[in-house]
């Protein structure tokens, strides 16, 4: 068994679970797509998990054994695992299971994109990242990315059942009648990036630690650290919107789905358009 | 305030304690900084700034585009974010101070009508039964009540964190805390760099800005290595250091190998890993092709000359014995590369040793005969020298700010409040936080209270 197998099982199964949720919208009387959808994602989740294990002690019988975050291939993983756990602590603690047909196919879209379009072989750590801060630096910071990721699925459809709402009250038959009621979606919204924002600060902070440790400066404005501060200028705005009235709803959705396309670009586009230090995706 | 308009300072306080100049700073932040990601910051390389116009050139270099970050109105962005900060923080504290060390002990019909979950309990006992009863739940479930008699009534109140409430100003603080850092940082360290020679021995650095720095001691390189991953991609580069007070070794500091991700410290200064390279003279002859005429050419390693008949001469690579390349030949040997009058470059081997293959490069030479005749070559290190007296408090910074935002977010400052009174047992309460989730333990609380109550009509 190897973890390139259990990888493509993965990607197939997060496929089953975002169809299971497309299916629970459509079908409001069978609440079995979406519970089925959940326990997909959950088995998918599992089994990553398993994956991701393997492909590190693989790197071991190698010889040149090291955590799987060392490059673009194993991030975009990584950022995939983080979405499905960030969504699953958000099931089983508000149990709005829609949102999953928002959520998954982001950890869809990664798995599908690193198995098909990527190079896969596990190569070994160049010396710039031989350290432990990457592993501290990578993981907060792709559990926050996986926190907003979440936030902007479901502020799109936050926007999507508040236009609803406005348009047609009668018309109850309507597929977004299944979607949790805008308020709910409005203060998922705000939790998601509740658990986001600690996460990506710690991100930053462990990131500025590690170029401290490393270079002897824990702040250079690459184009990656100003990026990541952008990110989260964006999110300690929006914390701040809830706090003023009439800032809440549309304008807050509006705020994360903004956040979350700074995010995807201080993670992709950093590194596909300008250039820095953090070459890491290349 | 009495009158209905706002005097001026009131105003100009007014603006500064504003959260909308708050979100408007942010946003701009957020917005400006994206052009220092885009323009290339400190000196741009040459290609880029031939890629845009004169005009433009000028624009940016007056906008200070090209040092962005440290450019007077991202400056003032900050300073406008700091004052935001503390005005607010000055406005809100004492209030909030009040509200933790003062709390409100009674219910009074002010209060009771801002509490969302009010919950009256008919009953029946005289309130000294019924308070201690109330009073023993809530130490079981919540916390230990203050009880407060009123004319035959009796008042409790009972809180959980109320601490938690200073936690959004210590991440504020948190936020100050790290500027001040970074201005001790930027006023009393530098960053610098030096090149230190296998062998030799250094006390001065050179800072960004082109200063000359005495350390105050000196740094001996002893050796620099590099070494390969069995692809051929670079594994680890390591130069073993030893710091030297007056010339001589310090204990604890003799022989430190230091790579990159693990640098070496002394008396706060830091020496990371950053680069190396090759040093070294090299000697060549040029002669006429019969090998009259004999004239020495000196060559630095990496480095460049002319020849006599103008074309330069880069040299490339050198060994000091080629059979490990070139099987039946030995001696030393100099890669070169000449570039020819004609614009073409050519590359070829100089051979201290074969004289015949040396000559079959006379056409490349203007007719001269270039040979090798050796060189010494060892290696240097680069290192990054750094001295930043004010990380420590950046860092206590940051710990404040992770802490405090957890606490922020996760814990909640909460209060309950009972009125007892002979037959009627009143509770209310309220959360800075998660509303929903002190609604679900308030209704528990009134179920578990209902039940050690002597009901009468139990509704
Ligand atoms: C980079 C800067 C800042 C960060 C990281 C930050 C962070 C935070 C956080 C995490 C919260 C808690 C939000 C919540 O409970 O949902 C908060 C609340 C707040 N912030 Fe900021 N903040 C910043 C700047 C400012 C500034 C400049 C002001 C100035 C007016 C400000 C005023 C407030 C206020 C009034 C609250 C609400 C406090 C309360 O709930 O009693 N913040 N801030």
């Amino acid at each position: 068994m190897t973890s390139s197998l259990l990888f493509n099982i993965t990607t197939l199964l997060y496929l089953a679970s975002m169809l299971a949720f497309f299916a629970a919208i459509v079908n409001r009387t069978k609440p079995f797509f979406g519970t089925a959808g959940s326990y997909i994602a959950f088995g998918g989740l599992l089994l990553q998990t398993v994956a991701i294990g393997l492909r590190w002690k693989e790197s071991y019988l190698l010889g040149i054994g090291h955590a799987p975050l060392s490059n673009l291939y194993e991030s975009v993983v990584f950022f995939s695992w983080t979405i499905v756990l960030i969504y699953g602590i958000l099931d089983l603690k508000y149990r709005y299971r829609v949102i999953g047909a928002f959520v998954m196919p982001f950890a869809l879209l990664g798995m599908a994109w690193a198995q098909l379009g990527m190079k896969s072989g596990i190569e070994p750590l160049v010396p710039a990242l031989q350290s432990n801060w990457l592993l501290y630096h990578v993981i907060t910071c792709f559990l926050g990315y996986a926190a907003f990721a979440v936030a902007c699925g479901i502020s799109i459809m936050y926007l999507i059942r508040e236009k609803h709402d406005k348009v047609a009250q009668a018309n109850e038959q309507s597929i977004v009648a299944t979607f949790p009621p805008s308020r709910v979606l409005d203060d998922l919204n705000y939790k998601s990036i509740m658990i986001g924002f600690p996460l990506l600060t710690l991100g930053i902070v462990t990131g500025a630690a590690w170029a401290n440790y490393a270079w002897g400066t824990y702040w250079s404005w690459d184009p990656k650290e100003t990026w990541s501060l952008i990110v989260w200028f964006i999110y300690a705005a929006f914390l701040h919107a809830r706090i003023t009235r009439g800032w809440a709803g549309r304008r807050a959705a509006w705020l994360s789905i903004i956040g979350f396309a700074a995010t995807i670009f201080c993670y992709l586009g950093v590194n596909l358009l300008l250039s820095g230090l953090h070459s890491y995706g290349g | 305030m009495t009158s209905s308009k706002k005097s001026i300072p009131q105003s100009i306080w007014d603006f500064f304690c504003s959260l909308k100049l708050t979100m408007f700073t942010l946003i701009t932040l957020a917005v400006l900084s994206i052009v220092g990601t885009v323009i290339p910051q400190g000196t741009p390389p040459p290609e880029y700034l031939h890629s845009i116009s004169q005009n433009k050139l000028k624009l940016y270099k007056g906008l200070g585009f090209f040092d962005m970050y440290h450019s007077w109105w991202f400056i003032l962005l900050l300073s406008l974010l700091s004052l935001n900060l503390l005005a607010c923080s000055v406005k809100r504290l004492p209030g909030i101070w009040r509200t933790i060390t003062r709390p409100v002990r009674v219910m009074d019909d002010s209060l009771e009508t801002t509490l969302p979950n009010l919950t009256s309990i008919i009953t029946s006992g005289d309130a000294v039964t019924l308070r201690d009863r109330v009073a023993a739940v809530m130490k079981a479930e919540f916390a230990e009540p203050v009880i407060t008699e009123a004319d035959g009534t009796y008042h409790l109140f009972a809180q959980k964190t109320p601490w938690s409430r200073l936690a959004v100003y210590a991440v504020h603080l948190s936020v100050l805390v790290i500027f001040i850092g970074a201005i001790i940082g930027s006023l009393f360290g530098y960053k610098g760099f030096v090149n230190i020679p296998e062998g030799e021995s250094v006390g001065k650095v050179m800072s960004r800005s082109e200063k000359e720095i005495d350390l105050g001691f000196a740094v001996h390189l002893e050796k620099f290595s590099v070494s390969h991953y069995p692809n051929g991609a670079p594994k680890e580069f390591k130069s073993i250091l030893t710091v030297l007070e007056n010339g001589k070794p310090v204990a604890g500091y003799d022989r430190v190998p230091v790579i990159v991700n693990d640098p070496l410290s002394y008396k706060g200064i830091t020496f990371y890993q950053s680069s190396y390279g090759k040093l070294g003279e090299h000697e060549f002859t040029i002669s006429d092709s019969d090998g009259s005429n004999s004239q020495p050419l000196i060559v630095k390693s990496g480095g460049s000359t002319k020849l006599p008949d103008g074309s330069g001469l880069c040299l490339q690579e050198t060994t000091p014995d080629i059979s490990r390349f070139q099987t039946g030949l030995s001696g030393p040997a100099a890669q070169v590369e000449v570039h020819l009058a004609n614009g073409e470059n050519k590359t070829f081997v100089v051979y201290s040793n074969n004289p015949a293959m040396n000559r079959m490069n006379l056409p490349y030479t203007g007719g001269k005969l270039l040979q090798y005749r050796g060189g010494e070559e060892f290696m240097y290190t680069g290192l990054q020298v750094a001295k930043d007296p004010g990380v420590w408090v950046v860092w206590v910074g940051c710990i404040l700010m992770v802490v405090g935002i957890y606490v922020a977010f996760f814990m909640a400052h909460r209060r309950i409040w009972v009125r007892v009174e002979s037959g009627t047992v009143t509770i209310g309460g309220n959360s800075s936080k998660n509303q929903g989730g002190f609604q679900l333990f308030m209704e528990q609380l009134v179920t578990k209270l209902k039940k050690q109550l002597p009901l009468e009509d139990n509704k």
